[in-house]
């Protein structure tokens, strides 16, 4: 058994830094590079491509990235995890195989990880009797179903370390846990077994660590943000792993950011609900367990994590078409700027009335004074005030009022209050509104499948 | 009466579960933590976020990391994909939170 493991964040979502991957496995030593491209509305994109395409739905960064750093992970032994594969995990296999191929590597093994996409079963296995009901609302699936763009199962660890065991260098999933990525070497190397649930916590407390990018070494950092060094060189988070679940939080040297208790605090407090039942495939952690060391030199000790058995359920995130909605902004310079828009706004409201169109939701926020802090907007002296934008937005389930929408904005400019800039690209065209229903599903319907490609 | 900002004993994040937020407030050390686990409470939380969080307000304590984690329901007009706001995730509610001024009596001998 190796006495720890270096595990490397390269990617917090898709579209975070491009370059971000190769500096994890340039500056400085690592055994796994870890990437998580998916966030829920990454699905129905990726599943939307796909029905155009059969060849794509995956994150086309990845064969980009691989043709860089394939010849490095070979020649230092890095093994590389992601979650890229989206809805077409072989598609993306293939795609990295190719890039290997003409860089004439050899001894190229990929696992690819599948059965997580359940959008072409869903009928059977509602048969079956999974309810998939809505685990928010309790509203039963058939509301929705006809309008499923994706339907995909949350799966963790375990298939990766499957993989991992059958020899894979590059394991490709498609919804895996941004957690399980982390958590899964961990298992692999030091052996864990499915019931050790204090250390499968503590990996995937160091996964949720991991997961955001430089989100915890410094980067959206809300403590004293302007004494983070050299952001604009950021190092990603690198997890030091040991057997007994301790982990040390760290980057490479000579990179920007940093690793503090607080920046690693801020990011454990991200997105998460009831602290004490983290709820994961593989386990359910305890965060209000975790203890934080800050060792100085950007190294925090994260130890002493506590965690419980899994449930019986996969959770389950589908997508589907739910109307339509735009949104448009025009600016306004001083003098009187906050009232200029506030009569633009009242204007357009008056005009959209007088057409009868039919909407969900019209909504107002004025940039530079209460679009994100509402009600709790300081006053504005107006005349201190240099310049206000009018974000307005529109949803609705009738696709001609959101189009006709969006053409009452430029009209504005020569039918309303004055000095109105800033109106460019043309009108605002109607986008398809997808919204999500989570459902949990007994693990006895679904069982993920492990294949390796190779070269 | 003892008036303390938020911004000056605490940090934190914010961001999106479904329709709800979720707001970190991490103190900076052990005596800031005893103001906010004692004085900074769901009520006064749901109260702050007036016109902006339409639900109940959950507040959670993990004191290992002097932190509270409060879930603020009903808050994101409708969540990630659907909502119109401009902040559809909830990132800036953190720093909004922070805007909070604490009274409490100043006889407290423990902070």
């Amino acid at each position: 058994m190796k006495e720890k493991i270096k595990i490397a964040s390269g990617q917090g979502f898709w579209g975070d830094l491009i370059d971000a991957p190769y500096h994890q496995v340039t500056k400085g030593d690592i055994d796994y590079l870890v990437m998580d491209y998916l966030a829920e509305v990454t699905m129905s994109i990726l599943q939307k491509q796909k029905n155009k395409n059969p060849e794509l739905g995956y994150a086309k960064d990845i064969p980009e990235l691989m043709k860089k750093i394939l010849p490095i992970i070979k020649d230092k032994n890095i093994k590389v995890i992601t979650n890229g594969g989206g809805v077409n995990p072989v598609a993306c296999a293939n795609a990295v195989l190719q890039a290997a191929k003409n860089l004439g590597i050899k001894n190229l093994k990929i696992g690819v990880v599948l059965g997580d996409n359940i959008k072409d079963n869903l009928d059977e296995l509602i048969l079956e009797g999974a309810e998939l009901k809505n685990m928010e609302s309790n509203e039963p699936i058939e509301l929705v179903k006809d309008k499923i763009l994706s339907a995909n199962v949350y799966f963790g660890a375990f298939p990766i370390v499957e993989a991992l065991e059958k020899g894979a260098d590059i394991i490709i999933t498609g919804r895996t846990t941004d957690t399980g990525l982390t958590l899964a070497p961990m298992i692999y190397e030091f052996g864990w077994k499915n019931t050790d649930y204090n250390l499968l916590s503590a990996g995937t407390v160091a996964g949720h660590i991991l997961e955001c990018g430089a989100q915890s070494s410094g980067g959206n950092f809300l403590g004293d943000w302007q004494s983070i060094p050299n952001m604009a060189e950021i190092g990603f988070p690198v997890a030091e792993a040991y057997p007994n679940g301790d982990v040390i939080i760290t980057k490479h040297p000579n990179t920007g950011g940093r690793i503090s208790f607080e920046t690693v605090a801020e990011q454990l407090l991200y997105e998460i609900g009831d602290p004490k039942s983290y709820i994961t495939p593989d386990c359910i952690a305890d965060f209000t367990s975790i203890k934080l060391q800050d060792m100085g030199n950007d190294k925090v000790k994260v130890y002493d994590v506590k965690g419980f058995p899994e449930t019986q359920f996969y959770k389950v995130s589908c997508s589907y078409a739910d109307g339509f909605s735009a949104v448009s902004s025009l600016t306004y310079s001083w003098p009187q700027a906050l009232s200029k828009a506030k009569a633009a706004d009242e204007i357009l409201r008056k005009r959209l009335a007088n057409l009868n169109l039919q909407f969900d939701e019209i909504r107002t926020e004025f940039v530079g004074y209460n679009s994100t802090h509402g009600p709790l907007a300081k006053e504005l002296d107006e005349d201190e005030i240099n310049e206000i934008v009018l974000r307005i937005g529109v949803r609705s389930h009738d696709y001609s009022s959101v189009e006709r929408f969006g053409k009452e904005i430029a009209p504005l400019i020569l039918t309303g209050p004055p000095s109105v800039t800033g109106f460019a690209g043309g009108r605002p065209k109607p986008s398809e509104v997808v919204a999500y229903w989570p459902a949990l599903i007994d693990k006895k319907f679904v069982k993920p499948i492990i294949t390796i490609m190779e070269l | 009466m003892r008036k303390i900002k938020l911004i000056e004993i605490a940090h934190g994040r914010s961001g999106d579960k479904g329709d709800a937020a979720n707001v970190g407030i991490i103190a900076y050390d052990d005596n800031g933590y005893k103001i906010i686990e004692k004085y900074l409470t769901a009520e006064k939380v749901k109260k702050h976020f007036e016109g902006i969080c339409f639900g109940k307000v959950e507040r959670f304590e993990l004191p290992n990391l002097r932190a509270l984690n409060f879930l603020l329901h009903n808050t994101l007009g409708g969540g990630g994909t659907v909502s119109l706001k401009h902040d559809a995730q909830g990132k800036t509610l953190a720093a909004a939170l922070l805007r909070m001024e604490l009274e409490f009596e100043n006889n407290n001998p423990e902070i």
